[in-house]
């Protein structure tokens, strides 16, 4: 019941942020947060209370107990739909990155003069709410529900807060993550019917549809429906052209959002069903994947040099990044896979605060073009040093959370493909080119001393804190989170029939 | 006794009936429109409330033939009671409409009434004859109602449009029926059935009999290719009646359609089975194509359904292919149900948006308000600009409604879709669910630029300050039909497990 909860916390909050904003325009963004950080502690306080022994177990397929939390009610018996929620380790630790980054997404539009804050701060929650879903649902159906309601709110934050260009990207981001969403719905049913017809049950959940007997033409087939939805998601190339366009002109919490949390469903997608549903599909099909993914690590890192745009620099650097959690889940070894977690992590913490940062140039110089910065470190000294920290984190600096992602990710890679491992390790070259050049043109240079700017104030600077923090303490002492994965990559590469190789810096 | 039991089975349409001449008789001696009005909206209430708490004696789930022409099974009891549903929306949002558009007229829900009678006796026909009856009934209504307000030349056009080519098309379908009639000396449905299965003469005559019949009916439908009304009808006539042309004459039709497809056993025809499966792709695709670059709300939406009737059509094909139908015409009762409830919801948004209270009133010589009798509907699409923040209810109300049309999970619309998929899948109909998948890609474009431009800012012109207060009657219209495209989107089971029960 917790788990439903936490999405219903969520939902309601939506509704009083919405109502809140009869009483005056700054109770919902107040209220907005407030509600994230119960939601936050009303999770930790659940987990408290689970005995600490749970969180090395692997979780079983069709037993409950043996995952974190588990939830399940009928819901349409007659497609053999039914409410089911679990959490493991890997949900667990993508439903604390989403309240923690929601928390921050918040702040991060706090002093922005947007109209209708209600609504808009009602669809920060709702957002988060689909997202936790999806990183709970193990029924099907109720997976693809979530995967494409959340989009509903987060298509409204573009289109009705957006910049400039805000209906033709809006529209770009639905279209493609809802027709991707389709293909996926189709592969679902198919899916489902063949189940059917094996087993002579109806069932779209998650435990009965794993190991389902089928041809290997069909089920290379039903891959693809997966994994075009999740890679669409990722963004992966070649279909990652919604993102810059989404990223550069959704507001500010919108953007840390998108970046930080929505991306990362479309890699949790791969590892939790693209992969386990069709073990053999998926690694026959796992070379064109990586390359994808080297392609992706290469031409995202070129795409942002080459941008004036402060946003869309860090939305090609994302797409960049994500290629590395491509390659890791196709590497698909324990290694690279613990690497693809931890970079959707890092990942999420670093572009959040980078788009962040975007956010709040463009509300005290009302550009994003960093041909027009320039020296910025003088006006606004806190933000400089902030952004320096991010753009270290972001090119791979060792002793910050992304270059243990990226290391594990290359050093699974290199077992399985040498080749392979060394293009992707070009992006972590090309990776301090591009955050090099985005510091150099907006914060160092000549600076404009008559340029009066606000600088950081507390609350951001809390939020900042909270990123920096987490992207250290990921550098240097990674174990608990991989401790936290590591059993849930132990089920599923069991379920996938290929034994991962064992590395645990403890044992 | 038959024809007591008769008549209880077929209560709706002989309360709708005794409402008719009443009111007929009520116009004839005190012109009255609110009495009208009043009169039809109960008559419509109470033939639904007998339907869904049947009496004693009837409804018992049990087919029951009533003489060779109708029967009352659960099928055409389900259909009734959404026709009625669609009834009583329009019905009750009309009178606002007509008080602004047409001055206040009772013959408006006298017309109603008879075209709802046809679609009632439509979905309980089972024999040519009374499909043909119903069909002229709901159609002849239709044409008065499409010109109802004599001003402006656009329902005139549109009514003269209609009425033509809707003339030529029962023509064609009759002489369809000639031609059935011709080879096999019978018009009841299951007669057909029977010597379809033991005959095999006459094939040419046959085909090309049942090749009439659905250019006919898809002429009503407004399938591609005979879908080139449709736009200038639903942009010509008043919101109101677009929306009961909508769903009640499109989903009578259709549920009247699948019964004949059944009963006569017509699936057995693979050659049908292809030109169904190719009208099916061209609406699909045709419909949604057209439907891009409208700027007008109800264009828009005549171009949308046109893609909707295409995808019911799958269902069509589903039957024939399948061993166990059942699933096709459990996603014919959902889908046309969700189209119903959701289309509704489009068009009263329309109708309120037009009816006196809304649109922009001018002033008299002495100063009083009085409604501007000739002002277009405000049906382009920049009308709506900025509604979000302007008629924030109303805008929830379009808003699902175009998300549940677009097939977005949480709203009625996706459950529909959900039910095509998993047909089209049982039945394994590739190309079809291919056209599928692409036309509800397309459509999520025009949906979503309806919502778009809600949520723009209101342009300078529209004045905030106008009386923008809903009619009371509207609000518990717009809220019954926003519950329910919400309801029976989140949780359908117990919808569902009542659909189940309908066998055909």
């Amino acid at each position: 019941m917790l788990l439903v909860n936490l999405i219903l916390i969520l939902l309601i909050g939506g509704v009083i942020a919405l109502m809140s904003e009869r009483m005056g325009r700054n109770w919902p963004r107040l209220i907005a947060l407030l509600i994230v950080l119960l939601d936050l502690a009303y999770l930790l306080s659940g987990l408290s209370a689970i005995p600490a022994e749970k969180f090395s177990l692997t979780p079983a397929a069709g037993d409950p107990a043996s995952w974190l939390m588990a939830y399940q009610a009928d819901w349409i018996p007659r497609f053999g739909i039914s409410f089911n929620l679990a959490m493991d380790g890997l949900s667990l630790v993508l439903v604390v990155l989403t309240l923690v980054l929601g928390a921050i997404a918040i702040i991060s539009s706090w002093n922005e003069d947007n109209d209708q804050q209600g609504f808009f701060q009602a669809n920060i929650l709702w957002t988060l709410a689909g997202v936790i879903g999806v990183f709970l649902a193990l029924d099907l159906f109720l997976f693809f529900l979530f995967w494409e309601v959340m989009l509903v709110p987060m298509y409204l934050l573009i289109a009705i807060w957006g910049h400039e260009g805000k209906a033709h990207a809006s529209m770009k981001f639905f279209i493609f993550t809802q027709l991707s969403g389709l293909l996926m719905l189709v592969a679902i049913l198919v899916l489902a019917k063949i189940h059917h017809s094996a087993t002579g049950v109806v069932s779209f959940s998650y435990f009965d549809l794993l190991d389902t007997p089928m041809s290997q033409g069909v089920a290379h087939w039903l891959m693809l429906g997966f994994f075009i939805a999740f890679v669409v998601k990722l963004p992966g190339f070649p279909v990652h052209t919604w993102l810059p366009d989404a990223h550069t002109q959704a507001p500010t919490a919108g953007s840390v959002i998108l970046a930080g949390i929505l991306l990362k469903t479309g890699a949790y997608g791969l590892i939790r069903f693209t992969v386990p549903l069709f073990p053999e599909a998926a690694l026959n099909f796992a070379p064109i994947a990586m390359l994808l993914g080297v392609a992706g690590v290469i031409y995202g890192a070129i795409l942002a040099f080459a941008q004036t745009d402060f946003k869309r620099l860090v939305a090609y650097s994302s797409v960049s990044h994500m290629g590395f959690v491509l390659l890791g889940v196709f590497a698909w070894n324990s290694l690279a896979l613990q690497g693809a977690v931890m970079q959707m992590v890092a990942h999420g913490f670093s572009t959040a605060a980078l788009f962040m940062i975007a956010g709040a140039l463009q509300q005290r110089l009302h550009t994003r073009d960093m041909t027009e910065m320039g020296g910025l470190w003088y006006n606004m000294p806190r933000m400089g040093a902030v952004a320096l920290f991010f753009a270290l984190a972001s090119l791979g600096l060792p002793g910050l959370g992304n270059f243990v992602a990226e290391f594990l990710v290359l050093l699974g890679l290199f077992t399985v493909n040498p080749w392979m491992a060394a293009a992707a390790a070009l992006g972590l070259i090309t990776a301090a080119v591009y955050s090099l050049i985005m510091m150099q043109k907006a914060f160092y240079g000549k600076p404009d001393e008559s340029r009066k700017l606000a600088d950081f104030g507390t609350l951001e600077m809390g939020a900042m804190a909270v990123m920096i923090i987490g992207l250290i303490w990921l550098g240097l002492y990674p174990q608990p989170v991989l401790d936290m994965v590591q059993p849930v990559l132990d089920s599923v590469a069991t379920q996938v029939g290929v034994t991962p190789i064992s590395w645990r810096a403890g044992s | 006794m038959i024809i007591e039991s008769g008549i209880v089975a077929l209560i709706a349409p002989v309360v709708i009936s005794v409402a008719i001449l009443v009111i007929m008789m009520q116009i004839a001696f005190w012109r009255n429109a609110t009495v009208s009005w009043v009169l039809s909206c109960l008559s419509i209430a109470a033939a639904m409330l007998l339907l869904i708490f049947p009496i004693s004696g009837s409804g018992d789930g049990s087919a029951q033939q009533i003489t060779p022409l109708l029967v009352a099974d659960s099928y055409s009891i389900f259909f009734s009671i959404l026709i009625l549903f669609a009834c009583l929306i329009t019905s009750l949002l009309a009178k606002d409409y007509l008080q602004s558009r047409a001055g206040e007229n009772e013959e408006f829900y006298l017309l109603l009434l008879l075209s709802g009678l046809g679609a009632l006796i439509l979905v309980s026909s089972t024999h040519l004859a009374s499909f043909l009856l119903g069909l002229e009934l709901l159609g002849v209504a239709l044409y008065a109602l499409i010109a109802y307000p004599e001003r402006g030349h656009l329902p005139l056009e549109a009514a003269v449009k209609y009425l033509i080519l809707s003339g030529a098309a029962s023509a064609i379908l009759l002489f369809g029926f000639a031609l059935i009639y011709a080879a096999l000396g019978t018009l009841s449905f299951a007669n057909i059935g029977h010597q379809l299965a033991n005959s095999s003469d006459n094939q040419v005559l046959l085909l090309m009999g049942t090749a009439m019949i659905f250019a006919g009916i898809g002429f009503k439908l407004s399938l591609v290719p005979f879908h080139m009304w449709t736009p200038d009808v639903y942009q010509g006539a008043p919101s109101p009646v677009t929306g009961f042309l909508a769903t009640v004459s499109k989903s009578a039709i259709f549920a009247a359609l699948m019964r004949l497809y059944i009963d006569a056993q017509l699936y057995q025809y693979n050659r049908l089975l292809i030109g169904i499966a190719i009208l099916a792709i061209a609406s699909m695709l045709i419909g949604n194509l057209l439907a891009l670059k409208q700027n007008n709300l109800k264009r828009l939406l005549a171009y949308s359904s046109v893609a909707h009737l295409g995808y019911l059509l799958i269902t069509m094909v589903v039957y024939g292919r399948l061993q166990q139908p059942g699933i096709a015409v459990e996603a014919v009762n959902f889908y046309l149900a969700a189209y119903v409830i959701t289309s509704l919801a489009a068009f009263a948004l329309l109708t309120i948006l037009s009816s006196p209270t809304i649109i922009e009133s001018g002033n008299d010589q002495a100063g009083n308000a009085v409604a501007n009798l000739d002002a277009p509907e405000p049906d382009h699409i920049d009308h709506l600009r900025g509604l979000f923040w302007r008629q924030p209810v109303l805008a929830l109300l379009l808003t699902i409604s175009m998300l549940s049309l677009a097939g977005i999970p949480l709203t009625v619309g996706f459950i529909g879709k959900f039910y095509l998929f998993t047909a089209g899948i049982g039945a394994e109909l590739w190309v079809l669910l291919a056209a599928l998948v692409i036309g509800s890609g397309i459509g999520i474009y025009y949906y979503l630029r309806v919502v778009f431009s809600m949520t723009a800012k209101a342009p300078e012109s529209i004045d905030m300050s106008i009386n923008q207060r809903m009619s009371p009657v509207a609000v518990p219209v717009v809220w019954v039909l926003i519950a329910g495209m919400l309801y029976l989107g989140i949780f359908p089971q117990s919808f569902i497990a009542y659909l189940s029960g309908i066998i055909l």
